[in-house]
């Protein structure tokens, strides 16, 4: 097969807490009725995408010592969620974020083979590790990892959850099951027969060198924040060298780049509606709170029209809590001086252009065409679609950009298997001995 | 015949041990929504439940029944000992978020030994003190359900804020066992509080069952025993500062419809009595016919022994078929039961009112 027909992966993100997702806006519907998660799962299956993806939340964020107000606030469980939704659903994949830290192997591995079962072989599992005391308050193990032992423990919960799937043969034989290790001591038997798919996918997230390769040892799917395609085409080679060292073949692991898009009917129309999006995603407000968000000090006294602080940030702040703080706060401080010195911007405008465009812009056309290239330039083999809008955000990608990608020959025109692992060409987890 | 003094109740498990395929649980729901029957149940314990066997996570069950139902309440059984309270929270509301305010839970201790290895963060402990921590649970559970108030998402474009920040609160409790600061990820579920279980059959269960539950299932073999019991559960809830009449007493009773009367003409006499038969380790075997279950149901719910029964199928597709078909159609023929559910909320068909958030009443009164 030739690199033009190189096959996309897709798959839907339910828009999240933050302020990509736009909640003024007059479309926008509840993030929590049940009617939202099946309008976009109904939608994304009607797109033959491969999965359905949610996030995960376990302490409401947190800005200047109150609870963080200006973006979605509140989301379900999501395991819970996507057993409802293997109800209405027939062979979309059903992604759960659930965090390492703070669970337990043997319980969560009962729920992802139970979510498996119920699904037919569809579940999945992007598995995320926290380290912060101040998500541990809501638990009673409370929240005291080491930043080194976040991805130990993790690599140990991942394996122990595969001896657990493992300890069930296929043919509905329970065998008991030890594990001895730094972060669980474990034995008995596991509840649950072997699920469809041996082991539901494992997605991990996270662009560190140790989750990296600890995406190399035992992830699926690795979903990534590389929108661009020379740093796409960077990460995407640096993971697949290093599967190797796990006797694993490039094809095992899949990447998949969260991106976000905008259509329109000619690309100047694009444009100018990812402008308008943009606008809508920081309100004077937010633009206010980003900025704080990197000085660490309270800046409601300034105007969000006005120019930005002369002040410099406070690197050891702990204003902000429950959101990772990316980068050199004096650094960034700089970058966005010198940006809004160079264009004359005020602090809202300045925010807008430090938060970059879209992924893709363009018309249904040119997006395609856009998406096509990405994956045969081995940039990424898919993406995570994460829509502004809740939930209608992917009607006009599956109604007019999918049948594109079909006629392209890189996208499927049908389901071809019934379990996830199907749909992303994975091979099933051999039964260990 | 006296007239009985309340509705009547009647709710049904759909266990399925070694039953992986969702629509095993699908088609029995929907046979008991046929029913109108208030819920079903799907019991669940930590480890599995023998040696070799098997079974799913019960709340993941009914998540996956609840848009394939449109009526009936749901409850699985959550255990507390090696769950963390938040995650219990969200999971049951979820489940009321998912079903459109029909969730419940059933709770559940872990006791054994085998359950704790399971886990490895602590060793097994007595019953009385697990259902104590358990009593503690259902509390903080609560108290994250009411951490939203109900009009807090606000969306408000002009002052760009999505929710009043007045409106979410802290819970900050501190148990015997945890701490929790919350508040809830989960906002307030439609019934406020879903519906809250335990199974009172053994009297370790009845201080946190007293406190905490909104329906009990008790074992009972005669219904003068069963009063017995539902006054002193009474007794002990009204000690706690509530309402007698907010415990709905349940008799469980398992059914095994095999070899009994085919057709309702054969039903034995009114006024004869139908035994129960005492089951160690289980709830009391009813063995006959549809009919003569319905003699027992009447009998002691018109005395005023109970609120209604949890009936486990011991065979579930052929019992429940037969208890739906049989026992509820006659209950139902003789007006003691409804014949379509009258609200969509499994507190309605239970007669509870929607708890308003504590917190909300808090800041009302501190205004």
């Amino acid at each position: 097969m030739s690199r033009q027909h190189q096959q996309i992966h897709l798959a839907a993100h339910f828009p999240g807490v933050n302020n990509t997702t736009v909640w003024t806006d007059p479309r926008s519907r509840s993030q929590i009725d049940f009617d939202s998660f099946e309008h976009l799962a109904r939608t994304a299956e009607r797109g033959l995408f491969d999965f359905f993806f949610l996030a995960e939340g376990l302490r409401l964020r947190e800005h200047n010592g109150r609870i963080h107000d200006l973006d979605v606030v509140g989301r379900p469980e999501s395991i819970t969620v996507l057993n409802a939704l293997a109800a209405v659903t027939e062979r979309l994949g059903l992604a759960a974020t659930v965090n390492a830290t703070f669970n337990e192997p043997y319980e969560l591995a009962r729920r992802l083979a139970s979510l498996d079962h119920l699904s037919g072989g569809r579940a999945a599992w992007n598995v995320v590790t926290s380290s912060d005391a101040f998500t541990g308050e809501n638990f009673r193990r409370g929240g005291f990892l080491d930043r080194a032992d976040r991805y130990t423990r993790a690599a140990e919960f991942v394996a122990t959850a595969r001896e657990l799937w493992d300890s069930w043969t296929p043919d509905g034989t329970s065998r008991p099951f030890a594990h001895t290790g730094g972060h669980f001591t474990i034995d008995g038997e596991f509840g649950v027969e072997r699920s469809p798919q041996g082991h539901p996918v494992v997605i991990q997230a996270g662009d560190s060198d140790e989750g990296r390769e600890f995406a190399a040892s035992a992830a699926d799917i690795i979903f990534t924040r590389h929108g661009s395609p020379a740093a796409g085409r960077a990460f995407y080679a640096d993971v697949k060298r290093r599967l190797a060292r796990y006797g694993r073949a490039p094809e095992e692991l899949k990447i998949m780049p969260g991106v976000t898009l905008v259509l329109g009917d000619t690309a100047a129309d694009a444009q100018e509606k990812a402008a308008e999006i943009r606008l809508q995603q920081v309100s004077p407000q937010t633009a206010l709170l980003t900025l704080e968000q990197i000085w660490g000090v309270d800046l409601s006294g300034y105007d969000p029209d006005g120019p930005l602080p002369d002040i410099d940030p406070d690197p050891d702040s702990q204003l902000t809590q429950g959101r990772v703080r990316h980068g050199d706060p004096l650094a960034v401080a700089a970058k966005w001086r010198a940006l809004s010195e160079e264009k004359g911007l005020s602090i809202r405008q300045t925010v807008i252009e430090a938060n970059g465009r879209q992924s893709f812009i363009g018309t249904p056309a040119a997006v395609a065409a856009q998406m096509t290239e990405f994956v045969a330039a081995d940039a990424a083999d898919g993406f995570i679609l994460v829509p502004h809008l809740t939930p209608g955000g992917l009607d006009d990608f599956v109604d007019r950009v999918v049948p594109l990608l079909q006629e392209r020959g890189v996208f499927r025109t049908a389901y071809s298997g019934t379990t996830l692992r199907d749909h992303l060409g994975l091979p099933y987890p051999g039964e260990r001995g | 015949m006296a007239v009985p003094t309340g509705t009547l109740h009647l709710a049904a498990a759909i266990d399925g041990d070694g039953q992986y395929q969702a629509p095993y649980y699908v088609e029995l729901a929907r046979l008991a929504e046929e029913g109108t029957l208030d819920f079903i149940t799907v019991d669940d314990t930590f480890g599995p439940p023998g040696p070799g066997r098997g079974r799913l996570d019960a709340l993941a069950v009914l998540a996956r029944v609840a848009p394939a139902t449109g009526r009936i309440g749901l409850v699985p059984t959550v255990t507390t000992t090696h769950t963390e309270p938040f995650h219990v929270s969200s999971a049951v509301a979820t489940l009321d978020w998912v079903s459109r305010g029909r969730a419940g839970w059933r709770v559940e201790v872990s006791a054994t030994e085998a359950e704790a290895r399971l886990v490895g963060r602590r060793p097994a402990a007595p019953a009385g003190e697990l259902w104590a921590e358990a009593g503690e649970v259902a509390d903080v559970v609560a108290r994250l359900w009411d951490s939203w108030e109900d009009d807090a998402e606000i969306r408000d474009a002009a002052t760009g804020r999505f929710i009043d920040r007045d409106k979410l609160h802290y819970v900050d409790f501190e148990g015997a066992h945890f701490s929790v600061r919350g508040p809830a990820i989960v906002p307030r579920p439609p019934q406020g509080h879903p519906v809250v279980a335990v199974a009172a059959t053994d009297p370790v269960t009845w201080q946190t069952a007293a406190r905490h539950a909104d329906v009990v299932y008790l074992r009972a073999t005669s219904l003068e025993e069963a009063g017995r019991i539902r006054d002193e559960l009474r007794r002990r809830a009204v000690a706690h500062g509530r309402e007698p009449g907010a415990l709905t007493v349940l008799a469980a009773v398992a059914v095994d419809l095999a070899d009994g009367e085919g057709a309702p003409g054969t039903a034995p006499a009114v006024n004869s009595p139908v035994a129960l038969i005492d089951t160690p380790g289980g709830p009391p075997l009813y063995r006959g016919g549809p009919a003569g279950l319905a003699e027992l149901i009447t009998g002691w719910h018109t005395a005023d022994a109970v609120d209604g029964f949890h009936i486990t199928p011991v065979a579930p597709r052929h019992d429940l078929e037969r208890f739906v078909n049989g026992t509820v159609a006659l209950l139902q023929h003789r007006g003691l039961f409804r014949t379509f559910y009258p609200g969509a909320a499994l507190r309605d068909h239970l007669g509870l009112s929607r708890p308003a958030s504590r917190y909300a009443l808090e800041r009302e009164a501190a205004r």
